[in-house]
């Protein structure tokens, strides 16, 4: 296989105080790959996701993104990665439009390159009726699938998404998998935590994390194969369960 | 620049969306002058007055026309008896009580001395020692005229003049004073208001994972209250020179320079209180309890600093607004050039250095 990392983490570790909350994890992933991070409630994939994206400082370990140290190269990471948090984090009180125009100003784009892609954005979402309505007046869905949008405006090569479909009912989740599918294809490398099981079906591969610990990684039909289990929620539910920390 | 410029302009959507803050914002000083100039003064109009009067001559007479000609005063009634004084003030109606004996005329034609009595509502000391005070003045008045063309063995006559506000209108004392309220209120709680708005939102978040610099962040948010304060510092003072005929006196540019220093100490505290808040209410809060109260009680706009126990002077020097209020006072009433100033400038500059430096500091910490 050529040498296509795009994510490395090698024995990458955070701690605040006496508490380990990543506890020296190690993975690779992919250019291309729909890489799910697993895990309950208070199992440290937040907190592994903060240190990728530049937020938090690692206490020990090594991980690079995008060819770029998590250490040294802070800025040079956040010109190559795109992000969206739970919260969906578009501005209520601003228009589809200028949501758009904003976020590309802050990634440097050129007003010619913000026009366009917003006009190709809000066609492909059949938005262009509300391109100048408040944001706050769309359903969650398409609050949702819009900041997927804006979170990859930039074209970056690699995209965080924290728990992205909490709250959206499963018929718009489908079709938000569906654009990640899209961007997937057309070679960003999707890094996405979730939990919801059949979300987990969808990704290339799998890892899950027990109190701070990767306890597996793998696609997740052989992870199906290794535990003997029917569904990714079986093997959730076993692996989860030798937890000793208390979810928060 | 293009990202600053993207989030400046973000920024005054934010705040022309939210119509309703907007119009506080900039309507609030001239509520405050408004309210402050024509409707708050401690200074005393046609307070009602009873006279009991039971002498009914000439000289009496005289001098109850020349109270209620006095701007001061006006008679809301004439009574018969002494034990109406008593219902008047109970009532509420009346501020003051001027009680004349019988004979007032003839004993001070023949004995040269004749005895009148004030009684004044001291449940409000103030306005009572004020009300005395005047009544007293006009009554020596009339005695003045009276005894015109008689020598007194002594006189001593006091002559005073009343330096850099002649007229002692209250205005001179309060436009200092709003300017400082309003300043601090739209600068420092509104910024932290809105970067914890931010972290609430969790944009905050996603700002700090763009490539664009923390601190700049922390500027852009800035930059729109700075705009809002300026229009702020120039409707205060046009009002207060063409409605309350307030005079600056010193350079104007002297006094544009100060208030933009001082917006920035607010804008610099702002920062601060909202890199330690974790909700707008928090952010709410810290800024009325720990700003705004301090600004009304140790500025010296309320209560004169220097009456204060030791313990409230010594704090009243780290309220930035004490400071401010006294560059405003000394460049706009007193007239004095920057040399009269400087003191207070240097002081302000190094609390705006210490909180912006503090405050970005705090900033970067949370990020690790």
């Amino acid at each position: 296989m050529v040498d296509d990392k795009v994510i490395t983490a090698h024995k990458l570790t955070k701690k605040f105080g006496d508490f380990t909350a990543v506890d020296q994890i190690n993975f690779e992933v992919h250019k291309g790959e729909i890489f799910g991070f697993l895990g309950a409630n208070g199992a440290g994939k937040t907190t592994a996701m903060r240190m990728l994206c530049g937020l938090s400082l690692p206490t020990s370990g090594e991980a690079t993104v995008a060819g770029f140290d998590v250490y040294k190269e802070n800025e040079k990471i956040k010109k190559s990665i795109g992000y969206m948090s739970q919260k969906f984090s578009l501005y209520e009180d601003l228009t589809v439009k200028e949501n758009m125009e904003f976020y590309g100003g802050i990634y440097h784009m050129t007003d010619k390159f913000i026009k366009d892609k917003t006009a190709s954005i809000l066609k492909k979402l059949y938005l262009e009726k509300e391109a100048n309505a408040l944001v706050r007046s769309l359903p969650l869905g398409w609050k949702q699938k819009l900041a997927f949008s804006v979170a990859i405006f930039h074209e970056p090569g690699i995209v965080f998404l924290d728990e992205p479909t909490g709250g959206v009912d499963p018929v718009t989740r489908r079709e938000f998998w569906n654009m990640i599918y899209e961007a997937a294809d057309r070679g960003t490398t999707i890094f996405v935590t979730t939990h919801y099981m059949d979300e987990a079906e969808y990704c290339n591969r799998v890892s899950i994390m027990v109190d701070g610990r990767i306890e597996a990684l793998d696609t997740p039909s052989q992870l199906k194969k290794t535990y003997r289990a029917a569904s990714m929620d079986e093997v959730f539910l076993m692996l989860a369960r030798k937890a000793v920390r208390a979810a928060d | 620049m293009k990202q600053f410029f993207a989030f400046v302009k973000k920024e005054f959507y934010h705040i022309w969306r939210d119509k309703r803050t907007m119009f506080i914002l900039l309507g609030m000083p001239v509520v405050q002058i408004v309210i402050f100039g024509f409707a708050l003064t401690n200074e005393v109009k046609n307070a009602n007055i009873a006279v009991l009067d039971n002498s009914k001559d000439a000289a009496t007479i005289s001098l109850i026309a020349q109270l209620d000609a006095s701007r001061y005063f006006a008679v809301e009634k004439n009574l018969d008896s002494y034990k109406e004084v008593d219902e008047e003030f109970k009532k509420g109606k009346i501020k003051l009580a001027i009680v004349f004996p019988q004979h007032f005329a003839e004993d001070l034609q023949h004995f040269n001395k004749a005895q009148v009595q004030l009684i004044a509502d001291a449940a409000d000391p103030n306005t009572a020692s004020q009300l005395t005070n005047y009544a007293t003045a006009i009554i020596h008045d009339y005695q003045d005229r009276v005894t015109n063309n008689r020598k007194l063995p002594y006189t001593i006559n006091t002559e005073m003049r009343m330096l850099y506000n002649p007229q002692l209108k209250g205005a001179f004392n309060f436009v200092p004073g709003v300017m400082a309220m309003v300043l601090l209120l739209v600068c420092t709680m509104m910024t932290a208001i809105t970067i914890v708005k931010e972290k609430e939102m969790g944009t905050m978040e996603v700002m700090l994972v763009s490539p664009m610099r923390p601190q700049l962040v922390v500027l852009a948010k800035a930059v729109p209250y700075l705009l809002l304060s300026t229009i702020n510092i120039t409707s205060i003072l046009l009002l207060s020179v063409f409605a309350l005929e307030v005079p600056i006196n010193g350079s104007i540019a002297l006094l544009g320079f100060e208030s933009i220093l001082f917006t920035l100490v607010s804008l610099s505290l702002g920062l601060l209180i909202s890199s330690g808040a974790a909700s707008q209410q928090t952010a709410m809060f810290i800024s009325l309890i720990a700003l705004f109260l301090p600004t009304i009680m140790l500025s010296g706009f309320m209560f004169p600093v220097e009456n204060m126990p030791l313990p409230l002077r010594i704090v009243s020097n780290i309220v930035p607004a004490k400071w401010f209020y006294s560059i405003v006072k000394s460049v706009m009433i007193k007239g004095l050039d920057f040399n009269g100033v400087w003191k207070e400038t240097l002081i302000l500059v190094g609390m705006m250095t210490f909180f912006l430096t503090m405050a970005i500091k705090r900033f970067k910490i949370r990020l690790a």
